[in-house]
C-alpha cells in the first residue's frame, strides 16, 4: 500500500472539515466539522507511524485525549452561549467586531 | 491463475480494496455531514466517518488505537454531541437556516486547500510503500518482550511509559482541568 493514499484521504478530509468549520453557523455542527479536522490529522500521524515507529500513535492517542477535552469544554461553551441568547447561532456572536 | 490467488494471499490486495470502499464512503460521509440540513443526521454521518477512522487505524496495523477511535468517539463524542444538539434545542427535522452565506467561499476555500496540500503530499512522498518496519523494531526499554504480532499493543505502551510519561501525565491534567471547566462553565448558578 502506498502512503500517499492515506495521507489523501487524510487531505480531503480535512478540506471538507475546513469547509465545515467556515460554513456551518449551528455551533454544535461547528464543533463536528473540528472533529472531522482533528481525525484527518489521526490518520496521517498513524500512517507516517509505520515508517519512524511507535510515536505517532502516541501522539495521535494524545489528539484523541484533547479532542474529547475540547468536546467537552466546547459544548459547555455552546451550551452557555444558548442559555444566554436563547439561540447558538454563531454568526449572531459579533459584539467584538467594531 | 495461481498468480492471482499467491497476490490476494498478501495483505496488499484485500487491503487497497477494503481501502478504496473504505475512503469512498467516507468522503461521502464526510461531505454530509457539513451539508445535511438535519442536526442529528449529521451526528450520525459523524459516527459513520469515526468508524470509518477506526478501520483504517486496523488496515494501517494500529488495532490499540483502533478500539480506542471505537470507545472514545462513538462510545463517547457522539453522544455528547447528541445530548448537546438535545439540551440546545437544535430544529429537529430539516432546517434551512445552518448554513451561513458563506457556502461559495468555503467551497473555494476548501478546493484550494485540498490542492494544496494534495499536490505537496503527492510530490514529497511519490510511490513510498508502507512497510511496517517501524512496528517490528525492538522497544528500546531493556529486558522487556520485543515488538511482533500481538506484542504491538505492548510495544505502544512500553513507548508512552517510558519516553512519553511526562506529556502523559500532562494529558491527564488537561482532562481533568477539561472536565472541572466543563463543569463550572454548564453550571447554573
Amino acid at each position: 500500500m502506498l502512503l500517499n493514499q492515506f495521507l489523501l484521504l487524510a487531505a480531503v478530509l480535512f478540506s471538507v472539515g475546513v469547509y465545515g468549520v467556515i460554513v456551518r453557523k449551528n455551533g454544535v455542527l461547528v464543533l463536528m466539522s473540528v472533529e472531522l479536522i482533528l481525525n484527518a490529522v489521526n490518520i496521517n500521524l498513524i500512517a507516517f507511524s509505520t515508517f519512524w515507529g511507535l510515536s505517532g500513535q502516541v501522539f495521535a492517542l494524545f489528539v484523541i485525549a484533547v479532542a474529547a477535552a475540547e468536546v467537552g469544554v466546547g459544548l459547555a461553551i455552546v451550551l452557555l452561549i444558548y442559555r444566554n441568547r436563547r439561540s447558538v447561532d454563531i454568526d449572531q456572536l459579533d459584539e467584538l467586531k467594531g | 491463475m495461481s498468480a492471482i490467488f499467491a497476490a490476494a494471499t498478501t495483505f496488499d490486495v484485500p487491503a487497497n480494496v477494503a481501502f478504496g470502499i473504505l475512503s469512498v464512503l467516507m468522503v461521502v460521509a464526510a461531505i454530509r455531514v457539513v451539508t445535511t440540513r438535519n442536526v442529528v443526521h449529521a451526528a450520525l454521518w459523524l459516527v459513520v466517518v469515526l468508524g470509518g477512522n477506526a478501520v483504517v487505524y486496523l488496515i494501517l496495523q494500529a488495532e490499540f488505537l483502533a478500539m480506542t477511535q471505537l470507545l472514545v468517539y462513538i462510545g463517547a463524542i457522539v453522544v455528547l454531541f447528541l445530548f448537546g444538539t438535545m439540551l440546545t434545542r437544535a430544529p429537529l427535522g430539516e432546517s434551512d437556516d445552518l448554513d451561513n452565506s458563506q457556502r461559495f467561499l468555503g467551497a473555494v476555500v476548501g478546493v484550494l486547500l485540498l490542492g494544496v496540500i494534495g499536490y505537496a503530499v503527492a510530490r514529497t512522498w511519490g510511490t513510498d510503500r508502507l512497510d511496517f518496519a517501524a512496528y517490528e523494531l525492538p522497544p528500546r526499554v531493556d529486558g522487556l518482550v520485543a515488538a511482533s504480532g500481538n506484542g504491538r499493543t505492548q510495544a505502544l505502551a512500553n513507548t508512552i511509559f517510558s519516553d512519553y510519561l511526562i506529556p502523559f501525565e500532562v494529558i491527564s491534567v488537561l482532562l481533568t482541568g477539561a472536565l472541572v471547566g466543563a463543569i463550572v462553565l454548564a453550571r447554573r448558578d
